[in-house]
């Protein structure tokens, strides 16, 4: 390579996959329940779901991770977001087609899809 | 303008060129620094640490030997400090040295010792304890090498490495290090080309010529044999330095009566046939060159330099002139027609040479030297063992008389003479060349441009109408550079002098030992070749072929030059051998 | 995209442990799990908690798993990887807290530490520049490039008060400075990776773990002083580090960031890997030249110096690993970043390798001034089986030791020298109250010794006559001469010896006599070694009173050198036996002591 831009393109590329690295206390986190009951409820599509769509809207900001059973079995697969400084979300039934809204309206914009949290599923 | 540095030693205030060392800007102010492994433009490592001194501006002592001086810099070389680190340092080196003094053949010139006196060190065994014991190697005809004897100093392997050779280096580390050949190999069966000139740098007896002299002992008292002697071009301007005299005074007279007196029956001069070996030589090349034969043509009177090209470039051999040396070709006379001539048979006759060259030991034992069916020479001893010779005999040298040599096989030229210093090989070639192709007797004699202590020499010489390129090479590393240009075709010479010495004979690896402290500030090697070239513009015939002795052999016994009958007595075949057995 | 990065530690203490085999073990399990294209695992370098090692780190949990086997592996892909239930068991301790796992920062052991020359390593995977260029890589050697001036550069390196790390502390900046304007067909630029001190491993983990910080900050001197062509003189002893650097500068070249014309600056560089041979001398500076080029490695005297006349005769800049791996932090976060850590003459942070009777061994990078005691205590959480700190060595067979009364020292060069001791390239030896000083100072000269290339009469001769004295110690036949004669050698061998291997040899000597000169006395006086090591001064005695011939001893006696009958006070002869402390290692009734 021959110019300071070429360095950081390939810089930035692979910052982006490597960005779970180390120690990021001030990140939005997204946990996926993965225990038997997520996984057989669907759990994977949707963390990879997130994976992918956080990738495409380089989110700088989001760490993706998982968890074991968060305890309401029925509702799996269920998606907790916990921003610092914000009360806990909680998405229960969470589906693949339904990642890029939240990663949207909630991640992005910082608006949380009301439908789609454990309050509005359980009525 | 060279930029000078301004500095005090001891407190004398002196100004020397930037770079100079310590040890140089001390010798400026009238102050010398012992020192043991220094040896200028060979060695110069700073390791012994004997030349410490105590300089402003360095932590720690500092070695003067090596290190630079700088403005304002003090340098103090007797404090308390200096002296007992000396003194610690020569204890150290006593503790792994064998302590024969009383009958080591360097006892009363050995550097270490000297600065043990000087020292004042008592206590030899201060710090006795691990002292790795070392095989003494005597595989070599010419050389015997004790470990036990080293100060690991390097200066061999600076002199060998000079000599391009390098066949002997530190092997293994720390208090194990000893001076050895690759795998610890005799050094008999490595490309080693017996130049001596470890021997002629070495401070102690690490390293040492083979000494024959009880072989000489032993002939001389034997009544049954006739014991002859003939004596190199060199030898007369250095044997002289064995008892105290000045370097460069030609002794020749006394040298012929302490050899009279020490009881050989005759006393003759390798002068004779160096004149011999030129018209021979002369001969070849006029050859050669007139028939198309293998040019350059190289000299071969160097044994050092013969073995060099056996094992380096033995595809090259035809190049040298198939020549013997001029000792060999005294030693062929002598059993041939001497013996003859005498009546004695020579299997009596026992030949010894006096030799500046340890390569000579090997060479009387080469094949194709032995013209009358027996070795041509039978034993060689260096200018060192001849010195000791006459001391043992308590022969009082430095007031003999003059005495002259024994005739048929003495009268010489100046030609022969300055065959001791690089360049007079080529030189007296070229004063006969010049005459033999001319058919004149020409005024030209001296051919300065072959003179000097240059290790390599190109000249170009207008001949009877030919252009004859020579060139003077002296030192195995220069010979090395001529092999490779003759090896890949560059090379344009048509006669070259090649000797194995850097200086030629007069640095012979047999010569007399001058140490350190001389040799560091003394030019030996200019001194003792002036008084060669000096002897020569005195003499009254200069040129080899004039010589009315070699006339005389030629016309009594060998007919032409060149004839079939030199060939079979004077001439020689190399044989290439392998460096490593 | 992987949603999980799996790092396992691939330095050369985790490698011989079998990281390896857990990688392997890993991709096969996520192969069978079918997770492989959402779990990445990568080889990193080392994170420096070697003791617990074989490492794995999971991110983005962060959970450090300690002292992994390969039969840990199947379970931490099914539990955590797949059904996200962090394996605590396999956790390192220190880390495990109520609702999370603490963050490694938090530790004890990282809790102190600034990790600026390891800032990479066990972070990125060393085999793929892309990584080392996404935390910044190459970003310094552009930034000089195409915005300094030589002379810059060469200003920035000295205001940030970097010292060579290697052991000397030359101010970096300065040696640059003095190569710089000396005029050559053609100059160079060394890295010393001949890290040659028994126990130290800080220059094999930053060349296993981020061998790019070194290309780079070569590169960058380079640029400095006006040096195309560098080389990388590496012990052969370490392969590994070998591999990765061979592996790395292909990847520079690849991406035109090593060879001509690199970043359009018309300035060319490119370098060379070279091996050791097993010589500790060639670390030293000169003798590193000669070896390269291709003689016996044996020192020069200096002046000249390398900055004038070094590799091949031409003007050198020569730098340790170390120092390198701080270059281009200093350049990018820009020198007052850098002075702003340390002490007043002692910038920066420094790698140590914690070794000998310490918890937490394994590499450690802390700010200048911080206290040996903090290292012990915190960082090397204190000394195991309840022992009682004596001292810690620095510097290798070239140091000294830091007894107990000064725990209290801020670490930095010139605090070290006050004392008697020197940085040296980081070791740092712990010992407690078992370990016998003279017994120290005894090992360090065999070492010294043994590597010492014979060139001058002081450390060649010298050294072994110094051990050869230490040995008559420990063995018993000392006299109070002796110590006066060990201490005169041990000066002359500093004052007289041609380069830094002898000059410093006798400090472990000079050391120990300072601060434990009771303990010389009492092997030299009283014939006794009071921490019981030196066997010729030790007896093994049965107390007849609290013996009760159970013959425990008798049987386990590998000599014989016990007799006695069942239910008799036993004995033993002293004449035969070789303290090989067996018999008190059987003995129940503490009857069997020491003397």
């Amino acid at each position: 390579m021959k110019t300071l831009a070429e360095l950081q393109a390939i810089r930035d590329k692979a910052r982006m996959q490597m960005k779970m690295r180390g120690d990021n206390r001030e990140a939005v986190r997204v946990v996926v329940g993965m225990a038997t009951c997520g996984i057989s409820a669907g759990a994977r599509p949707v963390l990879n779901a997130f994976v992918n769509e956080i990738e495409k809207r380089h989110l700088e900001n989001v760490v993706v991770t998982q968890t074991g059973c968060i305890g309401m079995c029925q509702f799996e697969p269920i998606v907790e977001v916990m921003a610092p400084g914000k009360e806990k979300v909680t998405y229960a039934k969470v589906t693949a087609d339904k990642v890029a809204r939240i990663v949207a309206e909630h991640l992005v914009n910082g608006n949380p899809v009301m439908e789609y949290t454990i309050g509005n599923v359980m009525k | 303008m060279e930029k000078m540095v301004n500095c005090k030693i001891n407190g004398i205030a002196v100004s020397v060129p930037e770079g100079s060392t310590i040890l140089e800007a001390a010798r400026a102010a009238g102050v010398d620094i012992p020192t043991l492994c220094y040896l200028k433009e060979i060695n110069e490592i700073g390791a012994c640490r004997i030349c410490v001194v105590e300089a402003t501006g360095a932590r720690g002592l500092v070695a003067a030997c090596v290190y630079p001086v700088a403005e304002g810099m003090e340098v103090k070389t007797n404090t308390p400090k200096v002296h007992q680190s000396r003194r610690i340092t020569l204890e150290l080196i006593l503790s792994t040295h064998d302590k024969d003094c009383l009958s080591c053949v360097r006892s009363q010139d050995c550097e270490l010792q000297k600065l043990c006196r000087d020292y004042g060190i008592e206590d030899t065994d201060k710090f006795k304890g691990y002292n790795p014991q070392y095989e003494i190697d005597t595989s070599a005809p010419h050389l015997v090498r004790d470990n036990n004897k080293c100060i690991l100093c390097r200066r061999c392997v600076a002199a060998c490495e000079q000599q391009f050779v390098s066949v002997i280096g530190a092997n293994d580390r720390g208090i194990d290090t000893h001076i050895g050949t690759p795998f610890d190999k005799p050094i008999n069966d490595v490309p080693c080309i017996s130049c001596g000139q470890c021997t002629v740098v070495c401070p102690t007896a690490a390293l040492v010529e083979k000494d024959d002299t009880d072989k000489v002992w032993a002939a001389l008292s034997d009544p049954s044999k006739h014991v002859v002697v003939q004596t190199a071009p060199s030898i007369r301007v250095t044997l002289g330095e064995c008892f105290g005299m000045p370097i460069g005074t030609n002794v020749e007279g006394k040298m012929v009566s302490a050899l009279r007196r020490l009881g050989f029956d005759k006393v003759f001069d390798t002068d004779f046939s160096a004149d011999m070996t030129i018209v021979e030589e002369a001969t070849e090349f006029i050859d050669r060159v007139k028939n198309n034969g293998v040019l350059p043509m190289i000299t071969s009177c160097s044994p050092g330099w013969v073995k060099f090209a056996e094992m380096y470039y033995p595809e090259l051999l035809d190049n040298l002139s198939t020549c013997k040396s001029p000792q060999q070709m005294m030693g062929a006379i002598i059993k041939t027609y001497y013996a003859q001539k005498n009546g004695i048979d020579p299997k009596d006759i026992v030949s010894v040479s006096v030799m500046p060259c340890t390569a000579k030991k090997f060479e009387v034992g080469r094949e194709y030297e032995s013209a009358a069916g027996v070795p041509d020479v039978d034993i060689s001893i260096t200018t060192r063992e001849l010195g000791r010779m006459i001391m043992r005999a308590g022969i009082d040298f430095v007031n003999l008389p003059d005495e002259e040599f024994d005739n048929p096989l003495s009268d010489d030229t100046g030609a022969a003479v300055i065959f001791g210093a690089t360049g007079g090989v080529m030189e007296a070639a070229l004063r006969t060349a010049n005459d033999l192709l001319t058919g004149k007797d020409n005024e030209t004699v001296d051919f300065k441009e072959v003179r000097g202590p240059e290790g390599l020499k190109e000249a170009v010489y207008n001949i009877a109408g030919m252009e004859v390129k020579v060139a003077v090479a002296s030192g195995a590393k220069n010979a090395d550079y001529v092999m490779s240009r003759i090896k890949d075709g560059t090379a344009d010479w048509h006669f070259v002098e090649i000797m194995g010495c850097p200086g030629g004979c007069i640095n012979g690896g047999g010569q007399p030992l001058q140490p350190a402290s001389v040799r560091n500030f003394v030019d030996v090697k200019a001194l003792r070749a002036k008084a060669l070239y000096d002897q020569d513009a005195s003499m009254p015939i200069r040129k080899s072929h004039k010589s009315p002795a070699i006339q005389k052999i030629y016309r009594e016994f060998l007919g032409e030059y060149g004839s079939h009958k030199a060939h079979e007595l004077l001439h020689t075949k190399y044989v290439g051998r392998p460096k490593y057995q | 995209m992987a949603r999980s990065h799996v790092l396992v530690c691939g330095g050369t203490g985790c490698t011989s442990s079998n990281s390896g085999l857990i990688l392997e073990a890993f991709n096969k399990e996520l192969e069978k799990q079918g997770l492989a294209d959402e779990v990445k695992v990568v080889t990193t370098g080392c994170f420096g908690l070697c003791a617990l090692g074989p490492v794995v780190i999971v991110y983005p949990e962060g959970s450090f798993y300690s002292s992994v086997k390969v039969e840990d592996v199947p379970e931490i892909v099914s539990e955590h990887l797949l059904k996200g239930r962090i394996v605590t068991r396999l956790l390192y301790q220190e880390t495990v807290a109520e609702d999370q796992i603490k963050s490694l920062n938090e530790t004890d052991f990282y809790k102190k530490q600034v990790r600026v020359a390891l800032r990479n390593c066990g972070i990125i995977n060393p085999e793929r520049i892309d990584e080392y260029i996404a935390y910044d890589g190459y970003q310094a050697l552009a930034k000089c490039l195409t915005e300094y001036t030589p002379e810059q550069v060469i200003q920035i390196v000295t205001d940030s008060g970097l010292r060579g790390r290697g052991g000397g502390g030359f101010p970096t900046g300065r040696k640059w400075a003095l190569t710089a304007p000396n005029n050559a067909p053609q100059k160079y630029v060394v890295c010393n990776a001949d890290e040659g001190d028994p126990g130290a491993f800080m220059d094999r983990s930053i060349l296993e773990g981020d061998p790019h910080s070194v290309i780079e900050a070569m590169a960058i001197a380079g640029y400095a002083v006006g040096a195309t062509k560098g080389y990388i003189y590496v012990r052969a002893e370490y392969p590994i580090a070998v591999k990765r650097l061979q592996i790395a500068i292909e990847q520079a070249r690849e991406y035109g960031l090593l060879g001509k014309n690199l970043f359009n600056s018309g300035f060319d560089f490119d370098l060379e890997v070279r091996l050791g041979a097993g010589a500790f001398v060639c670390g030293e500076e000169t003798a590193l030249m000669t070896s390269i080029e291709g003689n016996r490695g044996e020192p020069r005297p200096r002046p000249p110096y390398p900055a004038r006349k070094g590799l091949f005769g031409m003007p050198t800049v020569e730098n340790n690993v170390e120092t390198f791996a701080n270059v281009p932090p200093i350049i990018l976060n820009g020198p007052e970043w850098f002075s702003s850590m340390g002490t007043e003459k002692s910038k920066g942070t420094k790698v140590f390798a914690l070794g000998g009777k310490i918890k937490h061994t394994g590499l450690v990078e802390i700010p200048m001034g911080t206290t040996l005691r903090e290292i012990i205590e915190e960082i090397g959480g204190g000394i195991p089986n309840g022992k009682r700190f004596k001292a810690a060595q620095t510097g290798g067979p070239s140091g000294g030791c830091i007894p107990a009364e000064l725990i209290d020292t801020p670490i930095d060069y010139d605090n070290l020298i006050s004392i008697g001791c020197m940085m040296g390239s980081g070791g740092l030896i712990v010992m407690d109250e078992d370990t016998c000083m003279v017994d120290i100072a005894k090992f360090f000269l065999e070492f010294t010794v043994d590597e010492s290339c014979g060139k001058c009469t002081p450390c060649r001769v010298g050294t072994k006559r110094l051990h050869e004295k230490l040995e008559k110690i420990t063995s018993g036949n000392g006299t109070m001469q002796d110590l006066d004669e060990l201490e005169q050698l041990c000066y002359y061998i500093k004052e007289n010896s041609l380069c830094g291997l002898g000059q410093t040899a006798p400090n472990p000597v000079l050391s120990t006599l300072r601060f434990f000169k009771d303990e010389y006395i009492a092997h030299v006086r009283d014939k006794k070694c009071p921490a019981h090591v030196c066997k010729s001064l030790m007896s093994y005695e049965i107390i007849a009173d609290k013996c009760r011939g159970c013959t425990a001893c008798k049987r386990a006696c590998p000599v014989n050198a016990i007799s006695g009958e069942v239910k008799q006070p036993h004995v033993i002869d002293k004449s035969v036996c070789i303290k090989c402390g067996a018999c008190i290692q059987k003995c129940k009734f503490d009857a069997i002591v020491i003397k």
